[in-house]
């Protein structure tokens, strides 16, 4: 079996005193979450996990915190034994952040649990469903050679699964995680078998590729286990003796690939994947040593073995820019000196224009890191670093556990391999402003820039010839809204996150007042960039339940423009009072004097840090600032549009 | 490889499986007698076993195991 998947090899190996180092966690006062998450980044077995999920179990039944991981709870129905599999879940979920509760039903139950409106997995109520069904869950029924009765065969069970769907939809409208199915090694007329309509192998071909399409089109999540499974390849992934004895689904040895596969899946829901890349240069993104090899010295040219193995590093990383991944530099260089492939090498896929921070100096990697991460707005935990040296690699993970940090074969080959292996960028759904999101953050180097020469603040503002534009939720932005929800960490009020379901009733909910807010200027279109949530409490009185904003707009004073919106329709809606909150997490001290800056009265404070708000509707008078508003799609059916 | 070292062996596995350092690995030494030793952790008990001596049993060979000793006796015949 290929180690890279079996063993996690993107992980570093779990040092010899593993087993001490959890008992000392369980012994530990200090930030139970983080240290475990930092045990959890690990190469694990299935024995290290069962392990580490046992020491998880104790600290919770002895009622300690898991913070700062985020809770989510997960049922899992399933055809197969699940239970060797629910700690390899729950430990593998620590690495990417969350803090998981599974819910597991008696063995085979799966319909009735679906179903059944007061089943054990509709009654505990789950955040997600993941549907672990194999082929042999399916009702799959040989029809050689019969399109028509082939095609029925795989309606039958698309239908199947859309039941099962409709069913926890209606119960517990929890989201449900759907997996692709692996077809079995054995063919029987062997490679007819993918052409001939009705083999096992065909039929699986088309629930798959139905299954996407249904999946893609109703907001429910999709896990591609048979990628996974021919990745690691079919004859290892199933195990006929495993299924025999115990009906296990597949091999033993790869449920740590399965069990990170689901987990990133949970944390791509969360919010938690990763948003930045980081590049060293010697060595990582070319072959070769710049400062003492040159131009001509360093290896980067088609042809030449070595120098392709770092050009497929950079393709990849253009790719996942092009996808909305923003890309840096932390080189240990002099600054000309790193820039000069990027300007002069013929054959160098990166270009300046494509790095959004590049920091390329004689500082340790850290605070370059930190100082990247400073520059973008964003949180460590949303940073990738790629470098080829295992010092530096072991350094930054020492000090910035925050940061992923990919371990690199000696051989660079594998080197975009692995990074992509990692799934450090896992996403269950592509917005259109994915596409413009490496841009977005480039544009605001360029905008600090400008505001360096305008001078004041306000006509830096009024420079910028701004139009926002508010709307409330609809299924066109919904992808987006989902997407910002469950993203944004810094400024965000409640840090309440939600699943698609979940804003799609808000939606839908005509006492719920929602706002969707897209801001352009003279640099472009920054798509979406806030959401409010506003749901009636007391008869006239709004509760602000979420007020998000990205950080790319910052100090733009569109949190006072949200707030004449939110006013002018509050007015309408016979509303005369704001409510609002600020629950503090680490992550959001940004926003800690929102409500005081908007001119809300204070009325509340807890131990927690927990401050409660309030605005008189007709005392607000919030600042306007300089830009175009465009209303529309709200019930007055009017566009609004004020110079 | 002689009885002794296959002993120090599965201790090793046996404290890996069961998280556990007490256990004291011997012929007798049965299901019954260690927590946790259920039906589900006795296949990954045989699992790491297979790995950690680089071996496979045979599923009538898993289902006749009675206690360590027999554990042992199979190992023994196949390295």
């Amino acid at each position: 079996m290929n180690s890279l998947y079996a063993e996690l090899q993107w992980l570093p190996r779990a040092p010899q005193e593993f087993p001490e180092m959890l008992k000392a966690w369980s012994n530990s006062t200090g930030s139970l979450g983080c240290e475990l998450q930092a045990m959890a980044m690990h190469a694990l077995d299935l024995n290290q996990l069962t392990k580490l999920a046992k020491a998880m179990g104790k600290a919770r039944s002895e009622g300690k915190s898991l913070n700062p991981l985020t809770p989510f709870r997960l049922a899992v129905l399933s055809n197969s034994t699940i239970d060797m599999m629910i700690p390899a879940l729950v430990a593998s979920a620590a690495r990417h952040g969350i803090a998981l509760e599974v819910i597991q039903p008696t063995y085979d139950q799966v319909a009735q649990e679906a179903l059944t409106p007061d089943s054990e997995v509709n009654r505990s109520n789950p955040e997600a469903v993941l549907f672990a069904l194999d082929y042999r869950a399916l009702p799959l029924k040989l029809s050689l050679g019969d399109g028509e009765v082939s095609t029925a065969t795989v309606q039958g069970a698309i239908g199947y699964l859309q039941a099962l769907r409709n069913g926890i939809k209606s119960n517990s409208n929890a989201v449900c995680i759907f997996q692709t199915v692996a077809p079995p090694v054995e063919t029987l007329f062997g490679s007819l078998d993918r052409a001939l309509p009705g083999t096992l192998r065909s039929l699986i071909d088309g629930i798959n590729r139905e299954l996407a399409e249904f999946v893609s089109g109703s907001g429910d999540v999709l896990l591609d286990v048979a990628a996974l499974a021919e990745t690691v390849g079919l004859a290892d992934w199933h195990n006929t003796r495993l299924w025999n004895m115990g009906k296990f689904s597949f091999s033993d040895e790869v449920i740590p690939l399965y069990a990170d596969h689901v987990a990133r899946t949970v944390g791509a829901i969360r919010g938690k994947s990763g948003k930045v890349l980081i590049l060293d240069l010697d060595n990582t993104v070319w072959g070769g040593v710049i400062g003492d090899d040159g131009l001509e010295g360093i290896q980067v040219a088609q042809g030449d073995a070595r120098g392709e193995a770092h050009l497929a590093v950079q393709r990849l990383a253009l790719d996942l820019r092009q996808r909305g991944i923003v890309l840096a530099v932390s080189s240990k260089n002099t600054d000309e000196v790193a820039r000069l492939p990027f300007e002069k090498h013929p054959e160098m896929l990166l270009r300046l224009e494509h790095i959004a921070v590049f920091q390329a100096n004689w500082d340790d990697k850290v605070t370059n890191i930190q100082a990247i991460a400073e520059e973008l707005s964003l949180g460590l935990d949303a940073m990738v670093f790629l470098d080829d040296n295992p010092v530096e690699r072991g350094l930054v993970r020492k000090l910035l556990p925050q940061v992923a940090v990919p371990e690199l074969p000696e051989e660079p080959a594998f080197y975009a391999r692995t990074l992509a292996a990692g799934g450090y960028f896992e996403a269950v759904a592509f917005a259109a402003e994915d596409l413009k999101r490496a841009g977005f953050y480039q544009d605001n180097a360029k905008r600090a820039q400008l505001q360096k020469q305008v001078g004041g603040v306000d006509a830096y503002l009024a420079s910028l010839d701004m139009t926002i534009t508010f709307q409330p939720f609809d299924a066109t932005g919904r992808a987006r809204i989902v997407q910002l929800i469950n993203k944004s960490n810094q400024f965000n009020l409640t840090t309440r996150r939600y699943t698609d379901p979940e804003v799609a009733a808000a939606e839908n909910d005509p006492e719920v007042f929602t706002l969707q807010v897209r801001l352009a200027d003279i640099f472009g279109d920054n798509g979406m960039i806030s959401v409010v949530i506003c749901r009636p409490a007391e008869a006239g009185v709004w509760e602000i339940d979420t007020w998000l904003m990205s950080c790319r707009v910052l100090g733009r004073k569109v949190e006072h423009m949200v707030l004449r919106e939110i006013l002018e329709h509050g007015r309408a809606a016979g509303i005369r009072k704001l409510a609002g909150a600020y629950l503090p997490t680490e992550r959001n001290k940004l926003v800690v004097d929102h409500y005081a800056k908007l001119g809300f009265a204070k009325v509340g404070e807890e131990e927690s840090g927990l401050t409660r708000w309030e605005l008189l509707v007709e005392d607000a008078a919030p600042e306007c600032a300089p830009m175009k508003i465009i209303s529309r799609g709200f019930d007055a059916a009017e566009e609004i549009t004020l110079p | 490889m002689d009885e002794p070292q296959i002993y120090a062996r599965l201790a090793e596995v046996f404290k890996d499986v069961f998280d556990e350092d007490s256990i004291a690995v011997t012929p007798e030494l049965s299901a019954k007698e260690v927590d946790g030793w259920d039906s589900l952790t006795h296949i990954r008990l045989i699992l790491t076993v297979e790995r950690a001596f680089k071996i496979k049993f045979s599923t009538s060979e898993i289902g006749k195991l009675e206690n360590v000793g027999d554990l042992v006796a199979l190992i023994k015949a196949q390295s």
